[in-house]
């Protein structure tokens, strides 16, 4: 029964994807919808050839935790990682090197086209992805239950894979609602929306059957970012297609309140996309592999609930000296730098979680990269609010320091920390009994920091740099530097920058290379000490 | 009043002074007597189910 119903939406699909090729108003469309229909009419004929076989009897069983998903996750992660460093790194050559701007790809490989493909490969591929596969992990083992929804969970895994490519697809053929973190257009995000109600009840349904009476604190995490991410993505994206055969949509918000919404959607994607869903990672990861519990669980849940009531609001800081009225972004500048208390406390919970184990630090590189991880979130959550200030808003706004800001949370942070769980859950998930090669690991985390040293001190010359000229004035008051001149005198920075995007894409190589050999190499854990490890605790 | 004042003066006051006393309320319950001893159990949970679900009847509450 359940096969024709799916044959039918799918053929349905299909069909539909065909009349949006005849159709198409424009090109991202057109091959937007033949993707469409390739999927869909792909997955009519693997659910057709299915039709009348013998179904397994159970399976689901709940006394099993659902860790393909999780598998596919990592694979995801790591495949996805590696490809927005690439695309990083690329544009970054593009900005020292304008000559790579290609003449014969002018309006699809040009920075324009390619940024917001790397933003969005980086934080929605690679962090995405990493955000999904943990959280999955992570809450079947702190539930004690299965994943609820059986293969609902997969049809996350795959639906978001399918936002992806749409989403990359489409910037390079200019469909774009030219939002910052937020660029796919109108039916993307409507099928985004149905995926992320889909992996909220994943969550929240394995939560409410869970056999552990007590939440713990890393489900709390990923909960508030599932939820919040799902009320900002829908705010953000209240648009109205111009047509239904087309891409274009225009924003129902209009002038200041568009900008306001955009940047409440901004920065909390920072705040709960980036900061509260990673908390979630970095409240299981680290205590599992310091072995031991979190440093004070009552500064957790103060944490918790410091952060979600402050982050909400710190979103006005993007706009000042702008339409925005200035007792709103006086307000977005005070929560922000409120926001220095339950960073740092949850820096500190997470670092004096090593009290008493820090000798791991030398002999673990795995938790020398989750404590260098956590070093980088106090750092861009103190260099954050300090930017927010009006005054230095006014040097720092628009200049280069933004970007080493962002990536010194990005690379720092999230890298790292998603870095140090791959490491944690491949030998796991595979059943080896450890990583391949330590050493490589280690290779990682120097390569990685190194690339971020580089890039963050040259952004951070180059922004200052850039900012101070900008505001230059003779004794006249005339302004001394032509805008053409600060872009000269940031050629050498620039390089820098990019050699250290390749320095943090090698380290991703290698750590492909290595969770692989892992995988392939590692040898087993042995079937009598799984058994003797399955015992029950209790 | 318009609505934008009325909103305005909504979320300057009660909305304020409610979402603050829910918070100082959090604080309060976190440091309750014998929240100790249940927290330092319950910051045991990464270590207990590793390899499987708890079993079926184990559901204490």
């Amino acid at each position: 029964m359940s096969n024709i119903i799916k044959l039918i939406v799918l053929g349905a699909i299909t069909l539909f994807a065909m009349m949006g090729i005849n159709f198409a108003r424009d090109l991202a469309y057109q091959v937007h919808a033949a993707l469409v229909m390739l999927i869909a009419g792909g997955l009519f004929i693997w659910t057709l050839r299915k039709v009348g076989e013998p179904v397994p009897a159970n399976p689901h069983p709940q006394d099993e935790y659902l860790d393909g998903v999780v598998r596919a996750g990592v694979i995801a992660t790591a495949g996805w990682g590696v490809v927005g460093f690439l695309a990083g790194t690329f544009i970054a050559f593009q900005l020292a090197f304008p000559v790579l701007n290609f003449e014969w790809a002018q309006g699809f490989l040009n920075f324009g086209r390619l940024r917001p493909l790397h933003t969005s490969a980086v934080i929605f591929a690679f962090g995405g992805n990493a955000l999904i596969a943990s959280s999955f992990y992570v809450v079947q083992r702190t539930s004690a239950a299965r994943l609820w929804g059986g293969n609902l969970a997969w049809f996350v895994f795959w639906g978001y894979q399918i936002v992806i490519v749409l989403a990359a697809t489409g910037y390079l053929l200019g469909s774009t609602h030219a939002k910052e973190y937020a660029e796919p257009e109108w039916y993307v995000d409507w099928w985004l929306t149905i995926v992320w109600l889909a992996y909220l009840a994943v969550f929240l349904g394995t939560i409410i059957k869970r056999k552990e009476p007590h939440i713990y604190v890393a489900n709390w995490f990923y909960l508030s970012f599932i939820v919040t991410v799902a009320m900002l993505h829908v705010f953000n994206n209240l648009a109205i297609p111009v047509s239904i055969w087309g891409s274009k949509s225009v924003q129902v918000f209009s002038g200041v309140q568009d900008a306001m919404t955009q940047w409440w959607y901004g920065h909390n994607a920072v705040g709960f996309f980036l900061t509260a869903g990673f908390l979630g990672m970095m409240y299981y990861f680290v205590p599992k592999q310091a072995e031991r519990p979190v440093f004070s669980y009552k500064l957790s849940i103060i944490h918790f609930w410091a952060l979600i009531f402050l982050y909400i609001w710190a979103g006005p800081h993007h706009l000042h000296y702008t339409a925005l009225p200035d007792w709103a972004s006086t307000l977005g500048m005070v929560f922000s730098i409120i926001l220095w208390m339950p960073s740092w406390g949850g820096m500190i919970n997470g670092l004096m979680t090593l009290s008493g184990a820090w000798d791991k630090l030398r002999t673990d590189p795995i938790i020398r990269m989750m404590v260098i991880a956590i070093g980088f979130y106090g750092m861009s959550t103190f260099e954050g609010p300090m930017m927010s200030i009006r005054a230095v808003n006014s040097l720092s706004h628009y200049t280069d320091w933004t970007i080493g800001h962002v990536h010194s949370g990005a690379l720092g942070w999230n890298g790292m920390i998603t870095f140090g769980a791959l490491y944690f859950l491949t030998p796991r998930l595979w059943n080896r009994e450890r990583l391949y090669s330590l050493s490589l690991v280690s290779w990682h985390f120097w390569l990685a920091t190194i690339g971020i040293v580089l890039y963050a001190a040259s952004m951070w010359v180059t922004g200052i740099m850039e900012g101070l000229m900008w505001r230059e004035v003779d004794a006249n008051g005339f302004l001394v530097n032509s805008f053409a001149d600060t872009v000269a005198a940031k050629f050498p920075m620039y390089v820098v920058r990019a050699l250290g995007g390749v320095l943090y894409v090698t380290g991703g190589v290698i750590m492909c290379y290595n969770l692989w050999m892992t995988v392939r190499r590692s040898p087993a854990v042995e079937a009598s000490a799984a058994a003797a490890h399955a015992t029950p605790a209790e | 009043m318009e609505n934008y004042s009325l909103l305005r003066q909504f979320a300057d006051s009660w909305a304020l002074l409610a979402l603050f006393v829910f918070f100082i309320g959090v604080i309060a319950w976190v440091f309750r007597p014998g929240s100790t001893k249940t927290y330092r159990d319950v910051a045991d949970i990464p270590f207990r189910h590793d390899d499987k679900p708890a079993a079926q009847e184990a559901r204490q509450q």
